[in-house]
């Protein structure tokens, strides 16, 4: 794991220390809210429904032991007692006051964790694949790369106000876990003739206009990346859209132009960005690449492990559902699952957290990982710790068996938190859970993942939601519409809308026909439900939900 | 023809907790069944003006509708609901506070 220089820790200490000076400014009353609020969100911290909300950056969604019993000591400390793990690999706190913030952004730089970017118009926080440095599909661990682009992004001074905020996400891995399709610039690691590169994708993104991205070039070489990259924000900070936030992202400006004119203007500019880089990022990024050396692999027994699960089904159950192939041998990567069915996704409580944390440094080399699916993942653990891991899981309330399955939902906070969302997320996503747990079908069903949104921003990813739900205010009524077919992944694709949308009580209702449907018709229960959808398409799901309308058609 | 004016309560943020407070004659109130109900419009856009120049109380004042039972004010859009009574996921914050 990256740790602070004498000059990041620096740095911090300076923006903290100017930031708790504007609060102090604005609790005086010397700085009026038009004044402070540009302020404010340069620190990550919103005024929501209910509360301020202090956004905290968690790099490419990568922490260790100390920094997650920081996040719970700060949630105990001056929030309620819990934290928001978010799409971004974020944490966000609901309730914090004005005046605790400057010591909540002190205590993050304990640690070297801040909240710096993670609003505004600015490059976001890089995201990764959450199997990072573990997964035994992987090319290379994008890790290395993601810190020298936080390093880059950080404070850039080209693009602290740009057109709109920008998203990067990076994956090392052919599986695409890190939703790089979708992304303003999504990131391959490739190999070509025994070279790394890249692979870069432009113009993806969710939101009122979902577009997937578009290959700008498949081979950049590595020494390449940055001047590459700063060519691309670049030319979209000159002729991205100014004039019309909802077309001002580089997905917009990347449908305009066409990719050939934007890739074009990109390698004009290229030129002259790749003579101010002196070679000196290669140089960090070898330095950087020390940070993230694997850990010492240990050797040991695998007989607990199958002792357990050939004994235990509760065990066996979450050893099927919630481990990844390591590549390691005898290790596996275990996801912790956020999503207890009827709990709100992607919450931890402080207790939560800091048994994570001990499990991370007793079983996992210190490492953690939060997921965009709004879990929390140890990549390194021997399958002979499994057995004594899951029972501290149970425990602290940690171990539902349902990764990937029907009651893994991804939700943004929607109307119970958020200030711009026109619906709830939240509770739909508890009722689908509770529902399909009572009926204990989820394991039948298989891989299917619902997202959903609160509003048109679609933080809740639901466009590449196999299933996907949007919630909208129709005439003063919660209002929620499905998308089918969506995917986040290498194949990724935006759903299809299905028709009318559903009020709050009939949307668990439509859920459970459309996988009735499913069920009725895949072929084996090897087919998933999406390769089903691709199979018949939309109709048949349609016509279970819409049956009235299967009738005057006939 | 202009439409009819309706009952509305000035609402905010506090700025120190970040809150939901409403207007009362006197100062700000945590509960909505204690604001302030508005059934004049000058006088509304009057107490909203004086709402807004608190700048160092409250944040992003406006004017709400509300419905008037027996004097008692009650929101008429979920979303004012839920500021009133806090998130509906599970019991915390104002739903709790408040009892």
């Amino acid at each position: 794991m990256y740790s602070y220089s004498e000059f990041d820790t620096a740095f911090l200490a300076e923006r903290n220390r100017q930031f708790r000076a504007q609060v102090e400014r604005r609790i005086a009353g010397a700085l009026t809210e038009d004044e402070f609020k540009p302020l404010r969100l340069m620190n990550g911290l919103y005024l929501q429904l209910h509360a301020y909300m202090l956004r905290v950056a968690i790099p490419y969604g990568t922490l260790d032991s100390a920094k997650m019993r920081k996040l719970a000591e700060i949630a105990e400390r001056w929030d309620k007692g819990y934290g928001h793990f978010t799409t971004r690999q974020n944490i966000q706190y609901n309730w914090p006051e004005l005046k605790d913030v400057p010591d909540m952004l002190d205590a993050l730089a304990e640690v070297g964790m801040h909240a710096i970017q993670t609003s505004g118009n600015t490059i976001r926080n890089v995201t990764a694949d959450h199997f990072a440095g573990a997964a035994a599909d992987e090319i290379a661990d994008p890790r290395p790369v993601a810190e020298l682009m936080r390093q880059w992004s950080t404070d850039h001074p080209e693009f602290q106000f740009m057109p709109r905020k920008f998203k990067i996400a990076i994956t090392g891995s052919p599986n695409d876990r890190a939703v790089t399709k979708a992304h303003d610039i999504g990131i391959r690691m490739v190999t070509r003739d025994g070279q790394r590169g890249y692979e870069i994708i432009v113009g993806g993104g969710l939101g009122r206009t979902p577009m997937i991205g578009k290959v700008i070039t498949d081979f950049l070489p590595e020494a390449d990346l940055l001047p590459y990259l700063e060519a691309v924000v670049s030319v979209w900070n000159q002729i991205g859209r100014r004039d019309n936030k909802y077309k001002a992202r580089i997905k917009i400006t990347v449908h305009e132009h066409g990719i050939d004119e934007i890739r074009r203007l990109v390698e004009e500019r290229f030129v002259e960005t790749r003579k101010t880089f002196s070679g000196v990022d290669v140089q960090m990024l070898r330095e950087i690449e020390e940070h993230f050396a694997a850990p010492a692999f240990k050797t040991a027994s695998e007989a607990p492990f199958k002792d357990a699960y050939h004994n235990d089904p509760v065990f066996r159950s979450w050893a099927d559902t919630n481990l990844t192939a390591h590549k390691a041998p005898g290790y596996k990567i275990v996801s912790i699952s956020l999503k207890k069915h009827g709990a709100t996704p992607g919450d931890a409580s402080a207790d939560q957290m800091r048994l994570m944390a001990d499990l991370a440094q007793d079983y996992g080399h210190d490492e953690l990982r939060i997921s965009h699916e709004q879990n929390v993942i140890l990549p390194h653990v021997h399958v002979s710790d499994l057995p004594a891991l899951h029972a501290r899981l149970k425990d602290a309330d940690l171990a539902t068996a349902n990764i990937g399955l029907i009651s893994d939902i991804i939700a943004c906070p929607g109307m119970d938190y958020c200030a711009l969302a026109t619906a709830r997320s939240i509770p739909i996503a508890q009722e689908i859970a509770t529902a399909f747990d009572d009926l204990k079908r989820e394991h039948e069903i298989g891989a299917l993942k619902i997202k959903i949104s609160g509003c048109i921003n679609a933080c809740g990813h639901h466009h590449v939601g196999h299933i996907g739900i949007l919630g909208l205010d129709r005439a003063g009524v919660e209002n929620y519409q499905i998308t089918l077919g969506g995917d986040h992944t290498e194949t990724a694709a935006v759903g299809d809308r299905v028709g009318p949308g559903f009020s709050a009580d009939e949307i668990v209702p439509a859920v459970e026909r459309i996988v009735d449907t499913y069920l009725d018709l895949r072929s084996d229960a090897d087919e998933t439900f999406l390769d089903t959808y691709r199979r018949t398409g939309l109709a048949p799901f349609k016509s279970a939900l819409y049956p009235e309308t299967k009738v005057a058609a006939e | 023809m202009p439409k009819a004016f309706t009952p509305k309560v000035v609402t905010a943020n506090h700025l120190l907790a970040g809150d939901v407070i409403y207007q009362t004659a006197t100062g700000w109130t945590r509960r909505l069944d204690e604001a302030e109900v508005l059934t004049d419009e000058a006088d509304a856009d009057l107490r909203l003006i004086e709402a807004s120049q608190q700048v160092d109380v409250v944040v992003g004042a406006y004017l709400a509708d509300v419905a008037v039972t027996d004097g008692v004010p009650a929101p008429t859009h979920f979303r004012e609901t839920f500021r009133a009574t806090g998130p509906s996921n599970y019991a915390h914050g104002k739903q709790v506070e408040l009892q």
